[in-house]
C-alpha cells in the first residue's frame, strides 16, 4: 500500500495538470458527484462541521485500527473538497493521519482560491479530521 | 450620456479578475465610488479637514460649510421641507436603530404593536425586535404573497388601535419589488400610525419625494448611492424628531451639561453625537449629483432594456425560479434573486466568480424571507446604471455554463 505522503503527492500532481481554476472545479465537481451516498439519518447536528457556509456532514468508523470516513454536503464543490480529503485520509490509522501536516492542501492552492468563508470551511474540515484521529489514537 | 460615459466615472470597473473582464453585479451590496466622490473625500482631508460646528478658525468654517451644505443637498434630493429634518448617521442600519430606540422611548407603551413586513432584511427587523422586547410591545408581520408582493388591504386588516408604527422597505434586497409606500403611508396615517421606510435599495432606483409620499421617516446608506461608506441618512418629520429623545450622548448634541442633568441641542444636532463623518458626509453631494444626472432619459431607457433582457431570459429558463415577480416590470428594479433546481447557490457563485462575474449568494441578510419563499439561499445579480447589455449577456452565458458544469 502506498504511504499517506505518496497519496498526498498524487493529489498535488493531479492538480498541477490543470491550467485553469475552472478545470480544477470541474474535477472537484466530479469528485463530489461520485462520492458514495451518505445515509439521510446520519445528517445530524452532531455530524455537521461547524464553520462551513454550506452544510457538511462527516461520519467515521474504526475498523482494524483504521479510520474510515464518510461525508456529504448540500453544495457540490464543497462535497468535492471533502471527498478529496477523505479520499486521502480514509483507511489510514490515527497515527498516520496525525503525522500528516496537511500541507498538500496548500500545495494545490485550494485555500487561497476559495472565498474566505469557504476557506474557513476547508480549515474546519481539516480540523475535524485531525480531531477524529486524536480521539482514536 | 452613453453607458460608456457613465462607466468612465468608475475606474474600478476597468479591470480584470482571473484574467477576465470584471462584471460587477453585486450593486445591491454596495455601489462603486465615482472619481468625483473620491475627489471630494480627498479635498475634505487635504484642504478643509477640521472639526465642525466648534472652532471659530477658518478651516473649521470651511469644514462646517462642506458638511452643512450636504444636508441641504440631501434635503433637496428627498424634497424634504426643512434641512433640520435630515440627520446624518453611519448608515441605513444606524438610522433605523436610531428611530427604533428614540421613537420607542417616546411613543411605545406596554402591549403596543409594531408592524414590519415579511420582505425586510435583518436591519429592519432586529432593531424593532429589540425595542419591542424592551418595551414589552408586540412585533407583527405584514406577509407577502407567493410572488413576494405586499397587499395594502392586508395592512389595513393588521392595524389595531394599539399599532404605533409600520417599518417597511421601499424595495426589498431579495425581491427587488417596489412597494407602494405612498399607499401604505395613507393607510397608516388614517389610523394615526407612523411609517418608517427603509430606502437602502430604493434610494438609488426610485425618485424619492418624502413630501409627496408623506412618510414619517426615510432611511438610506450613502454607499449604496455612490457616496463614501460609513455615511447614512435619516429623514424624519421635524414634529416627531422634536418629541424623540436622543439616541446617543456626547459631543455637540447638548444644550448645557451639568452633573445634575443636561439639556439637549435642537434637531438635527440632538441626534448627531460625537465627531461626525467629516470627510464622508460631504461626498453625498457629488454622489447625489451623479444620481440626478443618471436620470437622463437616454441612460434610463438603456438600463430598462438591460433589465428587461435579464428578466425575460431568467423567467423563460425552466430550470430557474426567480423570486419577486412584479405585476408589471416597472415595479421591479434590476435585481434578480433566484434558485436553480438541483444546484447549490454557493457553487454557482464560486464558478461565476472564476469567470469574472461578481454576484451574491446565500441568505443576503434576509433569513425570514428565505424561509417564507422555501429556499435556503439564493443567487442574486443586482445591476447599476453602469452595467452594460454585453455584461448582462455574458452573465447569462456564464450562468448557463456554470449550471451545465454542476448538473
Amino acid at each position: 500500500m502506498e504511504s499517506l505522503l505518496e497519496v498526498e503527492n498524487q493529489v498535488v500532481d493531479t492538480f498541477s495538470m490543470f491550467d485553469e481554476w475552472l478545470d480544477k472545479y470541474e474535477y472537484l465537481i466530479d469528485l463530489g458527484k461520485n462520492l458514495d451516498s451518505y445515509p439521510e439519518e446520519k445528517k445530524t447536528e452532531d455530524r455537521l462541521i461547524k464553520g462551513c457556509q454550506s452544510r457538511v456532514w462527516l461520519d467515521y468508523e474504526v475498523k482494524d485500527g483504521k479510520i474510515f470516513f464518510t461525508a456529504d454536503s448540500d453544495a457540490i464543490i464543497t462535497k468535492g473538497i471533502i471527498s478529496l480529503l477523505i479520499g486521502v485520509y480514509s483507511g489510514r490509522t490515527a497515527e498516520e493521519i496525525s503525522s500528516s501536516d496537511f500541507s498538500f492542501v496548500d500545495k494545490i492552492g485550494l485555500k487561497e482560491n476559495l472565498s474566505p468563508t469557504r476557506a474557513n470551511g476547508l480549515v474546519s474540515m481539516i480540523a475535524k479530521i485531525k480531531e477524529v484521529a486524536l480521539l482514536n489514537k | 450620456m452613453t453607458v460608456e460615459e457613465v462607466r468612465s466615472n468608475f475606474p474600478i470597473l476597468n479591470q480584470k479578475v482571473y484574467g477576465k473582464d470584471l462584471v460587477y453585479l453585486d450593486n445591491a451590496a454596495t455601489m462603486h465610488r465615482p472619481v468625483s466622490v473620491v475627489q471630494k473625500w480627498e479635498d475634505c482631508c487635504f484642504l478643509t479637514n477640521s472639526n465642525i460646528h466648534r472652532a471659530v478658525h477658518h478651516l473649521a468654517d470651511l469644514a462646517t460649510e462642506e458638511f452643512e451644505s450636504a444636508r441641504v443637498c440631501v434635503q433637496n434630493f428627498l424634497n424634504a421641507s426643512q434641512k433640520e429634518e435630515i440627520i446624518f448617521t453611519a448608515g441605513a442600519t444606524a438610522s433605523i436603530n436610531l428611530v427604533a430606540f428614540s421613537f420607542g422611548e417616546a411613543f411605545i407603551q406596554e402591549e403596543d404593536e409594531v408592524i414590519v413586513t415579511e420582505a425586510e432584511h435583518h436591519s429592519n427587523i432586529i432593531p424593532w425586535q429589540m425595542m419591542c422586547q424592551r418595551k414589552k410591545a408586540h412585533l407583527l408581520v405584514w406577509k407577502v404573497d407567493d410572488f413576494g408582493r405586499l397587499a395594502l388591504e392586508d395592512l389595513n386588516k393588521l392595524i389595531t388601535p394599539k399599532t404605533k408604527i409600520l417599518a417597511m422597505t421601499h424595495v426589498s434586497n431579495v425581491l427587488g419589488l417596489v412597494n407602494d409606500i405612498d399607499g401604505a403611508a395613507k393607510i397608516c396615517h388614517s389610523h394615526g400610525v407612523k411609517i418608517l421606510v427603509d430606502g437602502a435599495q430604493g434610494i438609488v432606483h426610485q425618485i424619492v419625494d418624502v413630501k409627496k409620499s408623506d412618510v414619517d421617516f426615510y432611511a438610506f446608506s450613502g454607499h449604496k448611492i455612490f457616496a463614501a461608506t460609513g455615511v447614512g441618512v435619516l429623514y424624519g418629520k421635524k414634529e416627531l424628531l422634536d418629541l424623540m429623545p436622543p439616541y446617543m450622548g456626547g459631543g455637540e448634541m447638548i444644550g448645557t451639561v451639568k452633573f445634575t442633568g443636561s439639556t439637549y441641542a435642537e434637531v438635527p444636532y440632538k441626534f448627531e453625537a460625537g465627531t461626525q463623518n467629516l470627510a464622508g458626509v460631504p461626498t453625498l453631494k457629488p454622489a447625489l449629483e451623479l444620481a440626478l444626472n443618471l436620470r437622463e432619459p437616454e441612460i434610463v431607457a438603456y438600463h430598462e432594456e438591460v433589465k428587461k433582457y435579464l428578466y425575460e431570459t431568467l423567467m423563460d429558463d425552466k430550470r430557474i425560479r426567480l423570486l419577486g415577480i412584479p405585476e408589471k416590470l416597472a415595479n421591479k428594479i434590476a435585481l434578480f434573486s433566484f434558485v436553480v433546481e438541483g444546484v447549490h447557490h454557493e457553487d454557482l457563485a464560486l464558478i461565476l466568480d472564476k469567470m469574472g462575474v461578481a454576484v451574491r449568494s446565500g441568505q443576503v441578510c434576509a433569513e425570514p424571507l428565505m424561509d417564507r419563499m422555501g429556499v435556503t439561499g439564493i443567487l442574486r445579480a443586482s445591476l447599476a446604471m453602469y452595467n452594460t447589455m454585453e455584461e448582462a449577456q455574458y452573465f447569462i452565458k456564464s450562468l448557463n455554463r456554470a449550471i451545465d458544469m454542476l448538473l
